[in-house]
């Protein structure tokens, strides 16, 4: 078994990235991801990663140049964060349609203006629709298992679409952690090369990206759309082989003192560990407070959300990302209706809050319990509020 | 159009959409998007070939033995460029009956 050591995050993801023996990995240095690309070069210059390095003049070209690079058949990586994230957008969405198993740690930071370089989710929750596979972290050691299970998952043949695993930045990538690094043969174990059934290749040449008439674009949408959804069999398939292996279990939903809870919060990210010092508090006060987060947020775990949620009374949905003038933050909008249908579903409280690297305390998440609470009592007459928004 | 114009249902889309035969373009049907074909006059065309030069999908590409130039249906668009630039005025566009 692998040792534990003491390491940022951000250099024990690049060592991961390592163990998944990545071949190409083309980045463009933005805070906070900078440090998980800078140690990637630093391993390829000493030759301690046998890999391309592709230097770029921007996001915009390195995941081209990565969905160039995974069309070939190697094993590829990337990293961004915020506006880096942004200027992807064009191509993100051609990755999944195309198949390519990219797999990317997205830094997550808030997005200008005001320029802002420091944590929350509206980097990444502009980016719902692209079509990639996307798991959450919620701390070191679950970025290092994440970012192993991503190649395996990405790549299987039943599933062949790229991945992002999202770390908080700063919050997540700058902090130094205990993480139990797997040796290389474990990694190995889990981990087989990467053979895909098609790749670009000039003996066996074959066309990548045709035009979608309007006579076939729709059922190819179709065919994308199911594809997704099926890979969730995958993951659920490698998240078991990887408990076997590692001892560590990862789930869609994950819970914390769901049992009996008739208030629960809902946080994706490492906030949740905030949050679970709160809950654990509340619980010493005798208040039945328990907490939901997503670990697989793309495709939309319908199943395991249900059934974590259908015993509670209110649930407080907790986004760090703004919809301008919307109907929610977008975590709170989409469990809103994820639950619409349900036949028992709590009452759906969404509050913003950490926005742009605010720090959310314990007692922060106190109180947006006791708030959920409240309006069991009586209808929150807003969408959404803002939790830590100074008024006076 | 059948299934080898891509009318294919969702279950049999090829993964992401690949085209695995190379040089396949060359099955594709463009001439069902033709609303009007373009008509020889025999008496009036005098072989010159400029609708073999002008046609921008390349179907006057084909010659009988007595040298005039037939029109590849399975591609004309019927775009009327060989009818505009014919210096005879030997073709003419007519409506495709349905």
């Amino acid at each position: 078994m692998g040792k534990k050591v003491a390491k940022e995050v951000s250099i024990a993801i690049a060592d991961a990235v390592k163990l998944a023996r990545a071949e190409v990995i083309a980045a463009y240095p933005i805070t906070p991801q900078t440090h998980i690309v800078e140690h990637l070069s630093e391993l390829v210059a000493n030759g301690e990663l046998d890999a391309e390095y592709i230097t770029v003049e921007s996001e915009h070209s390195a995941i081209s140049a990565s969905l160039g690079a995974v069309a070939t058949g190697a094993r590829t990586f990337t990293s961004t964060s915020s506006q880096g994230l942004a200027l992807m957008h064009e191509i993100l969405f051609i990755a999944p349609a195309l198949r390519l198993p990219v797999v990317m740690v997205v830094a997550n930071r808030a997005l200008s203006a005001p320029i802002s370089i420091w944590n929350d989710h509206s980097d990444i929750m502009a980016q719902r629709d692209i079509g990639w596979i996307q798991l959450w972290a919620e701390n070191g050691q679950e970025a290092v298992d994440l970012v192993i299970q991503a190649f395996r998952i990405a790549e299987d043949r039943n599933v062949m679409f790229p991945t992002i695993v999202n770390i908080d930045g700063f919050t997540l990538s700058h902090v130094i952690e205990p993480v139990i690094l797997p040796d290389q043969e474990e990694v190995d174990a889990f981990l087989p090369p990467f053979k895909p059934k098609y790749k670009l290749d000039p003996r066996k040449p074959l066309t990548m990206g045709p035009v979608g008439v309007p006579e076939i674009y729709f059922e190819a949408k179709k065919a994308q759309d199911e594809a997704f959804k099926n890979s969730r069999k995958v993951i659920l398939r490698v998240w078991k082989d990887w408990a076997n292996r590692f001892g560590r279990e990862y789930h869609p939903v994950e819970t914390y003192r769901m049992e009996d809870a008739e208030i629960a919060l809902l946080i994706n990210g490492s906030l949740a560990e905030t949050a679970m010092t709160a809950v654990d508090k509340m619980r010493d006060e005798g208040k039945k407070v328990g907490l939901v987060r997503f670990r697989m947020w793309r495709p939309f775990p319908h199943q395991e959300f249900r059934k974590a949620v259908s015993g509670v009374k209110v649930l407080g949905v907790i986004d760090r990302a703004l919809t301008p003038g919307g109907v929610g933050g977008p975590l709170g909008t989409e469990v809103r209706a994820a639950l619409y249908n349900a036949a028992r579903k709590p009452r759906v409280v969404n509050f913003i809050a950490g926005l742009g690297g605010r720090d959310v305390t314990v007692e922060d998440f106190e109180e947006m319990a006791d708030r959920a609470a409240f309006y069991l009592k009586k209808r929150p007459k807003e969408a959404y509020e803002m939790i830590g928004v100074r008024e006076s | 159009m059948g299934k080898d114009q891509g009318m294919m249902p969702w279950k049999e889309v090829p993964f992401g959409l690949y085209i695995l035969e190379p040089g396949n373009s060359a099955e594709f049907k463009t001439g069902n998007w033709r609303s009007l074909r373009p008509v020889l006059d025999k008496e009036k065309c005098v072989k010159c070939g400029t609708c073999y030069i002008m046609c921008p999908d390349m179907c006057y590409d084909q010659q009988d033995e007595e040298g005039y130039y037939l029109v590849n249906l399975y591609y004309c668009k019927g775009c009327g460029i060989c009818a505009a630039v014919c210096p005879k005025g030997a073709i003419t566009m007519v409506m495709e009956e349905v």
